[in-house]
Parts: structure tokens; sequence; C-alpha cells
């Protein structure tokens, strides 16, 4: 098994709500996600399982959300929004900054499987730009500084 | 002009709490509805006070509300719509980050005057945090007995829920948002039937904006005529504009309707960023027309903005100063909109993977003669011919840019190059 029993319990918890447990999909496909940072098949076996329906259509439904990783992403996933407000105040420099301190393209993971750099659109955050999400938190207003003081807090913290 | 009504204790960081929200006059409207108005007289209300979805189409609330059947034996669905994802809007997340009993009271009343027992909270994905405020704000609501049974003994029952999307901008599409909520891919549905007839579980279901149904609770307290009393003729009310760009001070920003657009640029925003001159304006979301700097003073309501070609749509607000290429903008846009297509409708699926296609060869030099007049051709074949509004939406700002900065695309192609150099350096 690859979802622990918290999740399970959590997945349960948020089944509660629906009429029809089919609903229940995303929420146990976000819960999934957060404590494995990407999805698979095995994962949507064990969701079909839980949620008690067919796995293809956990699958099907999984494929459509580019939000969940379906790859192994590095301990901390950075999400740069280069949508137009954050493009507008530097998001594709604040991308090229964040290659060169990582020393990795867009795209790839930190040889110590630490840090996965991505690019997404708008992450509703516009007037906060230019903004990065690592994991589920919202960093704003970056500035060269802040964005080294952030990587230097999470190499720390790791 | 600035007036805070949703906005008014948004600094206030105890709002969150349930216990400040009370002491802060709130769930009296609830209560009032609950015990003191028919649903009948809920809608007629809401209907009279001019309130329109800020979802983005400004569709009237209260007749939303009054389309689902009376007599229909099906439950009927309540749905706040917490998918925020137009770029530039940012409203949303504000409110349910830092007024959250706001939204459920807003949800509480709009579910009464529908008949709903039962109604979601779709937030967004990548919204985490807001998404945990919603849950725990619902919780102590519950603990309030704000919700659950038999709420102010009146035998009305009502639960709630948060539901979690999946990042995808489709989603926020009503139809989409239901095909989602009941765990399919987030794919637009034909209407009619409209959901107010069959939408969840083909059950009686209205959607409404988060910004929406936070206004319906200073509408009960007030009284439809105050708010009326609000805004211009066919826009009554205030509306949260999300102000993103290149100004002093971006920010989100609530003014009554009929507020001038430069209000907002320069009194709230304080001007221009750097001292650069203004290029161009989205007023309503990255769907809707650009404007120019002559129409600065732009009254921000639905008829004025659509007067002036353009739309309020979600009220967010993108300046762009004179160091913009707008192909490079609209490179931005339609990768979004690509992106972001759900794939059911050809013209939408294959018009904007060509439309990219062309426009990212234009930007990188690579035009050719003829290529203007192909995205013009591609642009009306999409326009009109899809099932939701994202195909209207992917085209609307390319042919507003190719009317107001035709001579940008032109130069692109004949030099090869910008006309203006694009220098957006993150500091």
């Amino acid at each position: 098994m690859i979802l622990n029993d918290t999740s399970i319990a959590e997945i349960k918890r948020r089944m509660a709500p629906y009429p029809r447990r089919k609903s229940a999909i995303l929420p146990a496909l976000t819960v999934a996600y957060r404590q494995v940072g990407h999805l698979s098949n095995e994962i949507y076996r064990e969701i079909s399982d839980i949620i008690e329906v067919p796995y293809i259509e956990v699958a099907e439904a999984a494929s459509f959300y580019t939000m969940f990783p379906k790859e192994p992403v590095g301990k901390y996933l950075i999400q740069v929004c280069h949508n137009i407000s954050c493009a507008l105040l530097g998001a594709d420099s604040l991308i090229s900054y964040l290659e060169e301190k990582l020393n990795i393209k867009k795209g790839e993971t930190t040889s110590d499987n630490l840090f996965t750099l991505v690019s997404v659109e708008c992450l509703g955050s516009c007037a906060s730009a230019p903004m990065m999400q690592i994991n589920d938190s919202y960093y704003e207003f970056l500035t060269r500084e802040k964005v080294d003081k952030i990587l230097a807090e999470l190499k720390q913290q790791a | 002009m600035e007036k805070k009504i949703l906005f008014k204790y948004i600094d206030d960081p105890n709002q969150i709490n349930i216990a400040t929200y009370i002491d802060h006059g709130g769930y009296k409207a609830w209560e009032k509805a609950l015990r003191g108005m028919t649903p009948a007289q809920l809608i007629d209300e809401v209907k009279k006070s001019g309130l329109r979805g800020r979802g983005g189409a400004g569709f009237p609330a209260g007749l939303k509300w009054s389309f689902v059947p009376k007599d229909s034996p099906k439950p009927r669905y309540l749905i706040c719509n917490a998918d925020e994802s137009e770029p530039g809007t940012c409203k949303d997340r504000v409110l349910l980050e830092h007024d959250p009993h706001a939204v459920i009271e807003g949800m509480a009343i709009a579910a009464y005057a529908i008949g709903s027992h039962l109604a979601f909270c779709y937030v967004r994905g990548e919204f985490a945090h807001p998404a945990s405020v919603m849950e725990r704000a619902i919780e102590e609501a519950y603990r309030k007995g704000m919700l659950g049974k038999n709420i102010f003994g009146t035998g009305y029952d009502l639960d709630m829920a948060v539901h979690t999307g999946g990042g995808a901008y489709i989603c926020g599409e009503e139809t989409a948002l239901l095909n989602s909520l009941e765990g399919e891919r987030g794919m637009s549905r034909i209407r009619p039937p409209f959901p107010a007839i069959e939408g969840l579980y083909s059950c009686p279901t209205v959607v409404n904006n988060v910004e929406t149904l936070a206004s319906v609770p200073p509408i009960i307290n007030n009284g439809a005529d105050w708010y009326a009393s609000m805004g211009t003729e066919k826009s009554k009310g205030t509306k949260i504009f999300s102000l993103s760009g290149h100004v002093k001070r971006p920010g989100n920003y609530e003014v009554v309707l009929g507020t001038p657009l430069s209000f907002l640029v320069n009194d709230l925003g304080g001007g221009m960023l750097d001292g650069h001159k203004l290029k161009a304006v989205i007023p309503g979301g990255s769907s809707t027309p650009f404007l120019k700097p002559e129409q600065i003073d732009t009254p921000l309501d639905y008829e004025s903005l659509a007067a002036a070609g353009s739309m309020l749509g979600s009220g967010g607000v993108i300046v762009i100063d004179d160091r913009t290429c707008m192909v490079w903008v609209i490179e931005r846009l339609i990768h979004f909109y690509k992106h972001e297509s759900c794939g059911k409708c050809t013209p939408c699926r294959e018009g904007t993977g060509w439309l990219e296609q062309i426009i990212s060869r234009i930007e990188q030099g690579e035009g050719k003669p003829g290529d203007l007049e192909k995205i013009d051709s591609i642009c009306d074949n999409i326009l009109g011919r899809t099932i939701c509004p994202l195909g209207d939406a992917a085209v609307m700002p390319i042919q507003s840019a190719l009317k107001l900065f035709r001579d940008e695309f032109q130069y692109h192609i004949d030099n090869k190059k910008c006309l203006v150099k694009s220098e957006f350096e993150f500091k």
C-alpha cells in the first residue's frame, strides 16, 4: 500500500457529504497527492478500492487535471506562475534565476531530489506578482533576496 | 469611489473566527432570512437589489435563483464557485481566506432561497490554504448551529462541504464544474438543459461565484433598495477589482460600480510603475478586450465597459505599460487558453493550438506574410462555435489586439523582431 492510514481515513472523511461515491475522486486524488507528491496507477487502484468506483474512472479523471504530477517530483515542487500578471513583472526572469540558483532547467529536479522547478498557469495571485507556489504554500511579491531566503530556509528544513 | 462592504473587516485577522464574525453583525442576515422571509421573498429581494453574478458573465443572481423549479421532487443543490482561475483575477481568494463566514452565510441564504439542503464550495485545487480556512469555518458554523439540523429551531436543515478541484481553469465554467464535482473530467455540458433545471446529479442546481454569494448577507441586512442605490442603472452595488501589472500599488480594491477606471489605476493603484506610460488595460480578466490609454476614464460598470468595446468580466484589471510588446502579451494569453481548453469542441481544441503555433512563430521572429489574415480567419471560426465560453475567451483578446495593435504584429512579421523591447526583470 502506498496510501497511509491517515490518508485513507481522510479520504473516507471526505467521501461523507456526497450522495454519489464518484464525487469523491478529486478530493481523494488531492489527499493522495498531498501525501505522496505525485499520482500513479497504483494510487488510482488504491483510491478505486477505498471509494468503490472502477479503477478506470479514477484514472480517467486524474489524467485530466494537470495540477497533479504523474511522475515523482522533488521534496519541494516549485511552481512559478508565468501567466500575464506575473509575466508583466518578471516571471520569466524569476524562472531563469531559479534555474541558475538550483542549477537545473525548468522541468527538472535537483540531483539531491530536493527541488523540482516547473512553470504553471495563473495561480490566482495576480496582485501579488511575481509569485510561486512551493508545495501548498504561496510565496508572493518575490524579489531575488526573498527567493534566496526561501531556498535557504527550505534547504535547512530538509 | 472606494466603498468597503465586502471588505469592511477584511484587514481584521480575527474575522475568520465565528465569534468575531458574529460580533461584527455576522449571521444576522441568515437568521433574518430563515426566520422571517420565504424563499420567494428572498429571491425577490435579491432580484430588486440588482445583484449580478461576479464571476464574469454578470447574469442577475436573483433571476438565476428563480429558475429553479418550485415543484421539482428532486433534491436541489447550491454550489459556490471558488474555482478562481481567470488570469488577472484574485479577489475570491481574499474573501475565502479572510472572511470565510461571509461566504458561508451567503451560501446558506442562497441555499434556503432555492430549497437546497446540501451546498458545496468548489475551491480550485491550488488554493490549499483558502480551502482549509473554509473547512474550519464550516465546522465552526456547524458547532454554532448555523448549519446542520433544525437551524434556529425553524426545522430547516442544511449541510455544507468543501470540494477541492484539480487546477483546471475550465472548471470555473459552471457545467464543467458540475462534471468535475461528479468525478468526471471537467468538460462543459451542452445547454439547455440549464443547471437550474438539470445540474448536479441531474438535479436543479444553482452555481454562484464567491463574491456574488458574499454580497447577499449585506443585501438581506440592509435591504434591496440600499444596495440598488449604489452604482449605475444596470450595475448595482460594489465590486472588487483585482488590480495587477504595471502599477505602483497592485491589490484588490472594492469600489462602487460606475467608478472611473482612472480612479482605480491612479488613485488606488498609485499610478504607473517606474514612471512609464500606459499602453493598454485589460479591464475584466484576461479574456476581455483591451482598452487604450484614452479610455482610462471609462466607468467600471457592465454597460460602460461594453460601450467601450470590452467587458467587466471578473474584474481583473491588468495594467500594461509602454515597455510591453503586445505580441508577447497575446502569445502568453493564447498559450494559457490552449493549455486550458478541455478539448471537447473541435474549434476550441484545434483552433487554440493553431493560434498558439502561429502567434509563437510571429513572436519568435518567424512570422510569414498572410499570418495575420490566417489568425483572423481562425478566430472567426472559433467565436460562437463552442459549447462553453472558453473559445470566445481565447479569441476576444486576440481580435482586440489585432484591431488595436495590428502594426506591432505586422512589424514582427516584416522585421523579425519586436517593435518594443520587453524587459521585465524581476528585482
